[in-house]
């Protein structure tokens, strides 16, 4: 790029980024107000509260618990796209015949299946399968549904690992199975970080699943109760933003020690 | 195919490249998963749009009844425009501001990297959670409207359906321009420096060489870009949801919405589903089209030829 100073861009850039900040400042310094102070000095006035009463109460009606629930939803979905992706992205690489090459585009095609137009059917699948406000319903759609994202980022990774090295390997004799161990796994270590936290990414914000599928309190997940704390406690906008940033806090971490694994993975489903 | 079975070798040709390859069988779980959850009910919503089923029992044949009844419908026909205002308004925002944006954050300079970090955060935020935050921040007692009067009359944002879907439109733009933005940033990197120079020394000052060398460059990725935004505002549903359960009344009631509606509120399945047919047919067409444009599925690099 040029190194002269672009002005206006730079300009634009920063009121976009004062679009970006500022909501997200007003409601961290919300989250720290008393819910009377917050109603007299409003959103944008300077508080003149502080305290953590809001945390204390978002977790006293239940946002610990359903932190746990959305955590054992996030480990199994990331479980099953670990297993899942890898052999069939290896194969989609390595085995070059129609169906594979099938296989792929139907996962291509899968991507622009929206969740929404199936949602009817798998609630009958799952209510059918006894699974309904059972975690597990949740679990296997939305794992199913990061599918197709995981195999177009895992695949691609695996196509840069070069033919010759495969080559190698089978002249000295290794089967698939060794090949797959010992050599596409260690060196698409890149792609499979990608995958583990996009798949993480798309289970704990996922939201269209657990409305449809679960009911009770002991099964929500945080992005549900956030819907419903605002339905029934709207009012209250400080604990419920203390609820929302409670929600953050775990992808805002990722995002600190994993950008790099996050960031490309969000470019691979732009397809770049 | 024929190596179905064979997971450990198949030797069609010793000694040349097939060998040690593969076989089918090393794909066949994450198929079967896929298409339990997402093929098959893909199939079931087209049969269950010939149904008459509220959610208890079974499904009843009822022929083409939904499908007529939804064409009478007067809130799905508003629902389709509704979509349409919804899908049109979100490109029109969003990819002019995601390409500059992305183009400008494409630079290496070490202030650019701050601020791209900070503005990529919405899109690390569950839907859920930024209409919740939107919905406390426009709220017209408590919210930043009551305070710039100036700005926004009575501060009742919701109350039309011009706010409405103005409101929609803004949320939907602070969601997904920072992904768009990442999305046009990597292919602004991607374009070779050669040519740059090259318009340089034709005499092209910024703004040629960003219409000239940048946008053409640029192609593919707003293909992809523009796909995205289609399907995604076709099916935009928690947003919806959250921030205006479709009112004022019917006045922001996108066909999403509307399906969700009529499924889980009023307990009408069938037609439900064919909505949601409608959906699928729609999206599945458009992402068809872009795999052809791109040469997704030929697994072909997009710097081909350069």
């Amino acid at each position: 790029m040029k190194a002269r100073p672009n002005y206006a861009a730079g300009v634009g850039a920063v009121i976009w980024l004062a679009i970006i900040a500022i909501p997200l400042y007003v409601m961290l310094q919300a989250t720290f107000e008393t819910q009377a102070g917050y109603g007299k000095t409003g959103a944008l006035g300077i508080p003149n509260t502080f305290t953590f009463e809001n945390y204390v109460n978002a977790f006293s009606v239940g946002f610990g618990h359903y932190f746990v629930n959305t955590v054992i939803v996030t480990v199994s979905v990331v479980a099953i796209v670990v297993v899942l992706v890898p052999p069939l992205s290896y194969a989609v690489v390595r085995n070059q015949n129609r169906a594979t090459s099938l296989v792929f585009r139907l996962f291509l095609l899968g991507l622009a299946i929206p969740a929404q137009a199936v949602i009817v059917p798998i609630f009958y699948l799952i209510s059918l399968a006894g699974l309904y406000d059972n975690l597990i319903g949740v679990i296997l759609p939305t794992a199913a549904f990061a599918l197709p994202i995981c195999t177009l980022i895992l695949s691609g990774s695996m196509r840069d690992i070069t033919p010759e090295l495969y080559e190698a390997m089978a002249v000295d004799g290794a089967s698939p199975a060794r090949a797959f161990f010992r050599l596409a796994i260690p060196l698409s270590k890149g792609g499979l970080s990608t995958i583990i936290v996009f798949s993480a990414l798309q289970a704990w914000n996922g939201f269209l699943f657990p409305l449809i599928l679960t009911q009770s309190d002991s099964n929500r997940v945080i992005t549900l109760g956030l819907f419903n704390f605002q339905t029934q406690y709207g009012v209250n906008i400080p604990g419920l933003l203390a609820a929302v940033v409670m929600s953050m806090v775990p992808v805002l971490l990722v995002y600190l020690f994993a950008r790099r694994s996050l960031v490309q993975g969000l470019m691979g489903v732009g397809g770049k | 195919m024929t190596t179905l079975a064979q997971g450990k070798r198949t030797s069609r040709r010793p000694g040349g490249p097939s060998v040690g390859r593969p076989g089918f069988a090393w794909a066949v779980p994450a198929t079967v998963f896929f298409g339990l959850f997402a093929i098959v009910p893909l199939v079931f919503v087209a049969i269950l749009s010939f149904t008459s089923w509220n959610g208890l029992g079974t499904p009843q044949f009822n022929g083409v009844d939904n499908w007529v009844a939804l064409a009478k419908d007067p809130v799905m026909i508003q629902s389709l425009g509704i979509t349409v205002v919804l899908v049109v308004l979100g490109i029109v925002t969003q990819t002019p501001l995601s390409i500059l944006l992305g183009v400008w954050a494409a630079g290496h300079q070490k202030n650019r990297a701050v601020l791209s970090a900070i503005c990529f955060v919405p899109l690390l935020l569950s839907s859920a959670a930024i209409s919740v935050l939107w919905r406390a921040l426009i709220d017209p007692n408590f919210g930043i409207p009551g305070e710039l009067p100036w700005l926004f009359g009575n501060g009742n944002l919701l109350g039309s359906q011009a706010g409405a879907i103005g409101v929609l439109t803004f949320v939907g733009g602070w969601q997904f321009i920072p992904f768009h933005t990442l999305i046009y940033q990597g292919a602004a990197r991607a374009i070779p420096p050669v040519l740059y120079q090259a318009a340089q020394i034709d005499g092209a000052g910024t703004v040629r060489s960003f219409f000239n060398v940048t946008i053409p460059q640029l192609r593919n990725s707003m293909i992809t870009s523009l796909v995205l935004m289609l399907v995604g505002g076709l099916t935009a549903f928690d947003t919806v949801l959250i921030l205006t359960a479709g009112g004022p009344g019917t006045a922001s009631t996108n066909t999403a919405y509307y399906m969700y509606q009529k499924a889980f509120l009023g307990f009408d399945f069938g037609t439900a589903s064919a909505i949601a047919l409608v959906l699928a047919v729609v999206a599945t067409t458009i992402s068809l089209v872009v795999v052809r444009a791109t040469g997704y599925d030929k697994m072909r690099s997009t710097q081909e030829g350069l």
